[in-house]
């Protein structure tokens, strides 16, 4: 039982670490700013595509998504990052997670926005345009925001998804919250720093979580 | 063409690297399998103890889900993989990496499972109670069968993101695809293997995400 306390709840330790951590937590932060709002946009564009009447376009696009849904975000991360300097294309850590990301962020987001879409009944669709507003207007100001509202758990859900995934960063050295708390627990030889990461990931999220929770009993009800 | 072909596809490398990324996906199917297993089985039991509505209990099921919700898996890998030796607890980590996704899954599945147990209507209770059912007898024979079928399309979707995180086992050095393929691509300098571990994955999980989708589209139960 000592033994566990000493090695996962050293708070001395936890207190040396706290500050390599928080600047992990910073670029941590930095990623989500960049991956989550490209991630949404991409989503956007692939909903409105995957629902256009442009067929080889479609189909292409659809190809993608299944293609970037089956390939693991790690895996994608990798051949980002270590394949193509092979091209001669040589990344920094943040733009191979930025483009790793987009690509499997944009399929997810994708499918959410295209189910959030078909939820809203055509007469909307018809409606809207018979008032004069144009097709762009109409998927911008009339069936998105009813779209959204309709998926918003699973947007969240989702959003958190991403949020945990920019732990994979550590793997490509970036300096994130994780791969700084890993840094701390080498120089250590103890693993307190990553609970504290842990607890720091948990503080953002849990409330998050409990939302999510909230907001699908709420849809179910 | 030809450079590019040499980089990516090269035949005396495609033909010397085949047998270990064959090995990668035998253990990545190997490590998803298990997760599976265990990690639907433990949703499952877990939703059941809450239909025991006992408050102790139910508080401890949501402090687990939570946690593993809200946790990045390879926060979690990482802690085990490290910290548990240090305390005198020698794990492989094809079994941390097993135990982790497991852990997580089951945290999804229960909430999912647990959600359909809620939308079974409550006259299937009474009505099943009142032919003389034990409440053991309704649930097993008349809740979960329901439940079970409208946890389907959330659960095959999220199941299939979960066991795609296998390829986290390449950072704590289980020999799967991903790492056995980055392994090669630093030992011959060549960027091949990373396109076989790539096609490997796509073989592996194309299918299985395009049944998700069917099973979603087919599964959607109107009521």
């Amino acid at each position: 039982m000592q033994a566990i306390v000493q090695q996962f709840f050293n708070f001395g330790i936890m207190a040396k670490a706290l500050p390599l951590v928080l600047t992990g937590l910073r670029t941590t932060l930095l990623i989500c700013l960049v991956v989550i709002p490209l991630g949404l946009s991409g989503g956007v564009l692939v909903a409105a595509i995957s629902l256009s009447r442009n067929a080889p376009f479609r189909r292409i696009t659809r190809l993608l998504v299944d293609l970037f849904r089956a390939l693991p975000p790690l895996v994608l991360l990798i051949m980002v990052y270590s394949g193509l300097p092979f091209i001669g294309i040589r990344l920094t850590p943040l733009a191979a997670v930025s483009i790793a990301f987009f690509l499997n962020n944009s399929s997810y987001y994708g499918e959410i926005f295209r189910a959030g879409i078909e939820s809203v009944p055509s007469g909307q669709w018809e409606a809207a345009r018979s008032t004069g507003l144009s097709a762009t207007q109409t998927f911008l100001f009339v069936v998105l925001p009813q779209a959204v509202r309709n998926v918003l758990p699973d947007l969240v859900s989702n959003t958190i998804e991403v949020v945990k995934l920019t732990s994979l960063a550590s793997v490509v050295s970036m300096p994130e919250m994780l791969y700084s708390a890993d840094m701390a627990r080498s120089l250590t030889f103890n693993a307190s720093p990553i609970v504290l990461a842990a607890a720091i990931y948990l503080a953002i999220l849990w409330p998050a979580v409990r939302l999510v929770s909230r907001l699908e009993h709420a849809v179910a009800r | 063409m030809e450079r590019f072909v040499d980089t990516f596809f090269k035949p005396s490398i495609l033909a010397s690297t085949w047998p270990a990324i064959a090995k990668g996906m035998l253990v990545t199917i190997e490590i998803a399998v298990l997760v599976v297993i265990t990690g639907l089985a433990l949703g499952l039991a877990l939703a059941v103890l809450r239909t025991l509505r006992n408050r102790l209990l139910d508080f401890v099921i949501i402090i687990f889900i939570d946690f593993f919700r809200a946790i990045p898996p390879l926060v979690a890998v990482l802690l085990i993989y490290f910290g548990l030796p240090n305390v005198g607890i020698k794990i492989p980590s094809f079994a941390v990496l097993w135990l982790v996704l497991s852990l997580v899954l089951a945290a999804f599945a229960e909430e999912i499972f647990w959600a359909g147990i809620l939308s079974v209507r409550r006259g299937q209770w009474e009505a099943a109670r009142s032919t003389g059912l034990g409440a053991g007898q309704t649930l097993a024979f008349v809740v979960l069968p329901q439940a079970i079928r409208l946890a389907v399309p959330p659960l095959t979707n999220r199941t299939i993101a979960i066991i795609k995180n296998t390829a986290l086992g390449t950072v704590i050095g289980v020999p799967e695809i991903i790492n056995n393929a980055t392994t090669a691509v630093s030992f011959l300098g060549n960027a091949t293997p990373l396109m076989m571990g790539a096609i490997a994955y796509l073989i592996l999980f194309a299918p299985i995400v395009a049944l998700g989708s069917f099973i979603e589209r087919r599964f959607a139960w109107r009521r």
